[in-house]
């Protein structure tokens, strides 16, 4: 089952990758034939078969309601390469 | 070229014939030989491996310690070590200092291990050749032209080549075993749960495992018993207790039951391969174990169903890396959009790219049933299929891989053709259950791999099987010429 | 034509634990930017949620409160979308199966009607950060802290069928999650924020007409005047001939209009799927039984027990349960004064919400306590002093003056009551005012009230006013 451009680009635009024009025809090219791959699952009769989100037959395990986390702002912020004034920067959100 | 197991260095640095120091000394030195031509470390951490091995000879000489103390060590570049680069061989995290260790490292560095540096991976653990890496492909030491298998590549090839006497890796699909096999050393990785993923930066959360690549079962089994055990800070990982791994090791095979599953001969698997695979069942027979065919009918979908899983977990997992709070940033991006966009085009690699895609794709609205719910429920087959075969046997014995270690480059071009090298590793995955690889022959040359696939929480059984196989032949024992670097 | 209207709530409120639902920092108000923003909060590569067990408690609190199922078994998904306030790309939310079902709430109209109100469902998720657009030239500043705030949001059925019906709805929610005290209910501080779903039709149709969300409406003013505006828009467009389009909308106070917000994912696919990192949380009888044991007396249950046990007025049953805060102080004060609780019920719905108003004040942090304006109060019923001397006693209390009794000792305010001592100056008073005397024997019985107030000023107010009224009808009449 073979991906159009139209369907890469959207594609890409949810996982906010850029796609140049050059590279399109390799994206449809192999994600085609892995999504062909795939595909085949269709063949397998699950009926009635419930699905299995975890290898593990366990239930949650939460934790009790405390605050552990000290503040380690400028360690953590030293990662960022746009910080100021404690904030992360970022070209401007258009809301 | 001599190699030593954690067991005999541990021995030696108790009878005070070597000292930490000059053991890693050893191993900055043949990593400063080899890594040129096998690029197995992405980082060395030279001052921090001598102060620690200097920390574990004062430990060791006031008579204290334990089996993995002063004990150099290499971490696969997955795990977050404090203060060092952590880079998952991506240029999306090749700046990136963690703040924090993962729980495999603390617990490891409790047991006085003393880390030697990263090892070279697959990018975000996606691929089963290492030549995904942003820091380029490692070389099998067996034949330089050829893959070590992935995508803990540079991990295996560590240990293959001696540079260091273990290596922590990381499997999702096949990426211990495989390359262990690729490479001919041992590789084990744990039941889903049984290690804790803190700080294991994440591929398919419900697939990753943290495990380990040595020389033999038994180092293996001394660093699963310190790798093991429950973390509040995994919601995944499981409350039950860590039995002793090295006292199962001697259990002796007679009246156990192997089952071998007749999917895994197919046309798959080079016909040399499978005469290694059937040598190697030859032997646990004289050991006393009965071999039987078993079924595993809904094994051959795995491939498909985890690569529907691992790229819809991964194309999630990876939203994370936008350069806002740390990583690669495309810089002096017009808008927010291209920065995104820009940042993530250029910090992740090819590979990354198309299952980050693939799992967009798989998620999307209107395919979701078709193909992650179906995954899920095929999924649950497999797993159940496993089940089915331990009723009646102890353990599941046949090849890791299809074929020997193939040319770097030959699978490049076509990731379907990658993708179905992990068709015999990829279930135990999807089951969530206990596997190892040991190397059991050589095929042109090249070594192969026996697969042992355990019950969950059956590492006991997996590293009992995978030890008496070991005592009976020496396969394990073979390293491959190195050229002086 | 007559048109009807559908509107539903999406309300979400912060549940007040002292940490994040995923993550061990601190949920506190007000701090620096990113100081209580940690590893896991940030989305740091290798980190893992680690879900607080408290937020689940609040969540079925809330959902046994409204009479709804819990479900023993439910899951958490992501919701995956790329915003700089949302630091993994996803949110960690509930989808297909939440840990509150079905249940419903009764709202009361103005006429003293009831309506009840279905709740689809409630789920628990975490709150995104917050972005800052101003001060950072051009581009925009992100704050985490608000990162992993846990949230219930509560889906209401399409049941209300005006902005009036919405607001009492919104209010009775309000209310009930501050009984319950799984949230402050701040909406200046963002913990109570409400989207309301609108959409018209012609009376008598069933199917529904194209609904608009508006969007974080952060007080129930704004939301009455929102869903009106939104509404009237609505009609305007249908009667022009046009099509209202499915948008989200934003409600603009200093134009009273709403307006289409430019969509900020303008592809919603949000690829949801149950989060792997987190297990599915399983509750078994007797955790929801021991949840259950934690609830408090309800609104409802403690209005009719109110009109019932201390045979008050539903307006002032209302006033009084509106919070628990309140509800629990006046019944401090009412137990205490024998019985009188029509008097209690007037001083704290008047004297002290006044003081409490005036100060900007919750009762909480009121400076007259129960016990203390119950001595007050028992001043008044034993005739010690006025009603209106009582008013200038609690003023001077609210001061820190003291008690009651300290109060009207060092400022003299003791009632005369002796009747000897009454009866002389109101025959003074008498006497000097014979003119009015006349007037009142005239039949003009209104002067009354001018030798009354002669006589309290002979007094300085400390006249027993009962007394004095008795008093001069004796003599006058």
């Amino acid at each position: 089952m073979a991906l159009s451009n139209r369907d890469v680009r959207y594609i890409a635009h949810l996982a906010r990758l850029e796609v140049s024009d050059d590279e399109i025809a390799d994206y449809v090219d192999k994600l085609s034939s892995i999504i062909a791959l795939v595909a085949q699952l269709a063949e397998t009769d699950t009926a009635g078969v419930v699905p299995m989100a975890h290898p593990l037959d366990m239930g949650q395990n939460p934790r009790p309601d405390a605050v552990t986390e000290t503040d380690q702002r400028d360690l953590l912020q030293r990662n960022s390469g746009s910080v100021d004034h404690g904030f992360y920067r970022v070209p401007k959100v258009i809301e | 070229m001599e190699r030593r197991t954690i067991t005999q260095l541990s021995a030696a640095l108790r009878d005070g014939s070597v000292t930490s120091r000059g053991l890693t000394e050893d191993c900055l030195q043949r990593i400063e030989r080899h890594n040129a031509v096998l690029n197995a470390f992405i980082t060395v951490s030279r001052d921090e491996a001598l102060a620690m091995a200097d920390a574990a000879d004062a430990v060791l000489a006031s008579g204290g310690g334990g089996p993995l103390t002063g004990i150099p060590l290499a971490h696969k570049d997955i795990f977050c070590v404090r203060g060092g680069l952590t880079t998952c061989a991506s240029r999306m995290l090749s700046n990136f200092v963690s703040p924090y260790d993962a729980t495999v490292v603390e617990n490891l560095a409790a047991a006085g291990v003393v880390t030697v540096g990263k090892t070279n991976m697959d990018e975000f653990a996606m691929g089963s050749s290492n030549e995904t890496s942003y820091y380029g492909p490692v070389a099998n030491p067996w034949d330089l032209e050829r893959s070590p298998g992935g995508s803990s590549g540079g991990s295996a090839v560590a240990v293959a080549a001696g540079l260091v006497p273990a290596a922590t890796g990381t499997d999702t699909g096949g990426s211990i075993r495989q390359p262990a096999a690729l490479s001919g050393v041992t590789g084990f990785k744990p039941t889903y749960g049984r290690v804790s993923r803190y700080g294991m930066i994440a591929f398919a959360s419900s697939l990753d495992q943290a495990g380990v690549l040595t020389l033999t079962a038994e180092d293996a089994a001394l660093l699963i018993q310190a790798m093991a055990g429950f973390d509040a800070r995994d919601s995944t990982c499981a409350d039950a207790p860590v039995p002793d791994y090295t006292a199962a090791l001697g259990e002796s095979l007679v009246g156990k039951k192997v089952g071998v599953p007749r999917e895994f001969f197919d046309d798959g698997l080079d016909p040399e391969c499978a005469e290694r695979i059937h040598d190697a069942l030859a032997v646990l027979e004289t050991l006393g174990a009965t071999v039987q065919d078993v079924s595993l009918p809904n094994v051959g979908a795995s491939v498909p169903t985890y690569y529907i899983v691992a790229s819809a977990e991964c194309s999630s997992n990876l939203s994370r890396f936008d350069g806002i709070r740390f990583g690669y940033r495309h810089a002096g991006a017009d808008s927010l959009e291209s920065q995104y966009k820009l940042t993530r085009k250029e910090g992740f690699g090819a590979e990354v790219k198309r299952r980050i895609m693939t799992g967009t794709y798989v998620l999307s609205a209107g395919y979701y049933d078709a193909y992650y719910l179906q995954a899920q429920k095929v999924r649950h087959l497999i797993a159940d299929d496993f089940r089915r075969c331990f009723e009646s046997v102890d353990i599941i014995a046949g090849p890791t891989t299809p074929t020997p270690a193939f040319g770097l480059g030959e699978k490049l071009d076509d990731p379907v053709q990658m993708y179905l090298n992990d068709i015999y590793t990829i279930g135990v995955n999807l089951a969530g259950l206990p596997g190892a690889s040991v190397p059991c022959g050589f095929s042109e040359g090249l070594p192969v791999g026996l697969q042992l696939i355990g019950p969950a929480f059956g590492e006991s059984t997996v590293l009992n099987f995978a030890h008496q196989y070991q005592q009976a032949t020496d396969w394990h024992e073979r390293s491959p010429e190195l050229q002086a670097g | 034509m007559a048109w009807e209207v559908v509107i539903g709530l999406e309300i979400h409120t912060q549940l007040a634990t002292k940490s994040k639902i995923f993550s061990g920092a601190s949920t506190a108000y007000g701090a620096e930017p990113n100081t209580q923003a940690c590893l896991i909060d940030l989305g740091y590569p290798g980190v893992l949620p680690v879900l607080n067990r408290k937020v689940v408690r609040m969540a079925v609190l809330f959902g046994l409160a409204i009479n709804a199922e819990i479900a023993r078994r439910s899951v958490f998904a992501r919701k995956n979308y790329f915003y700089p306030d949302l630091p993994k790309g996803y949110q960690i939310s509930q989808l297909e199966l939440p840990i509150v079902g079905k249940g419903a709430v009764k709202i009361f109209l103005d006429e003293g009607q009831e309506k009840t109100i279905g709740v689809t469902r409630a789920h628990m998720e975490e709150d995104a950060g917050k972005s800052v657009h101003d001060h950072f030239d051009g581009e925009s500043g992100i704050d985490l802290n608000r990162a992993g705030t846990p949230l219930l949001e509560i889906v209401s059925e399409p049941d209300m069928r005006s902005a009036k019906e919405a607001v009492a709805y919104m209010k009775r929610i309000h209310q009930l999650v501050r009984y319950l005290g799984i949230s402050d209910g701040n909406m200046q501080e963002g913990s109570f924020r409400c989207d309301a779903n609108v959409s018209v039709r012609r009376e008598g149709e069933t199917a529904l007409g194209t609904r608009t969300e508006l969007k974080n409406l952060n007080s129930f003013r704004f939301v009455e005047k929102a869903i009106n505006i939104e509404i009237e828009r609505q009609i305007d467009v249908l009667e022009g001939g046009g099509k209202v389009i499915q948008e989200t909308r934003l409600y603009d106070s200093d134009r009273n209009e709403t307006r289409s917000m430019r969509s900020k994912e303008e592809a919603n696919d949000y690829r949801y799927f149950p989060d792997p990192d987190l297990l599915p949380i399983e509750l078994d009888e007797d955790f929801i039984e021991s949840v259950r044991a934690e609830l408090p007396e309800l609104p409802d249950a403690k209005r009719a027990r109110f009109v019932a046990d201390y045979g008050l007025k539903a307006g002032d049953v209302e006033m009084l349960t509106s919070n628990r805060e309140m509800a629990d102080y006046f019944e401090a004060v009412a137990g205490t004064v024998k019985g009188d609780a029509k008097l209690a019920a007037n001083w704290v719905i008047g004297e002290l919400s006044g003081a409490l108003n005036k100060d900007s004040i919750g009762i909480g942090d009121s400076r007259v306590s129960p016990r203390a304006l119950a001595g007050l109060l028992e001043r008044i019923r034993d005739q010690s002093i006025s009603g209106k001397i009582a008013k200038e006693v609690f003023e001077a209390m609210w001061q820190g003056e003291g008690d009651a009794d300290q109060i009207i000792e060092s400022r003299g305010l003791r009632q005369i009551s002796d009747a000897g001592a009454l009866d002389k100056i109101v025959d003074e008073v008498l006497a000097a005012h014979p003119e009015q005397v006349e007037q009142y024997k005239a039949g003009k019985h209104k002067v009354l009230g001018f030798l009354v107030g002669q006589i309290m000023q002979a007094t300085q107010g400390k006249a027993n006013p009962a007394q004095v009224n008795t008093l001069l009808r004796n003599k006058l009449d």
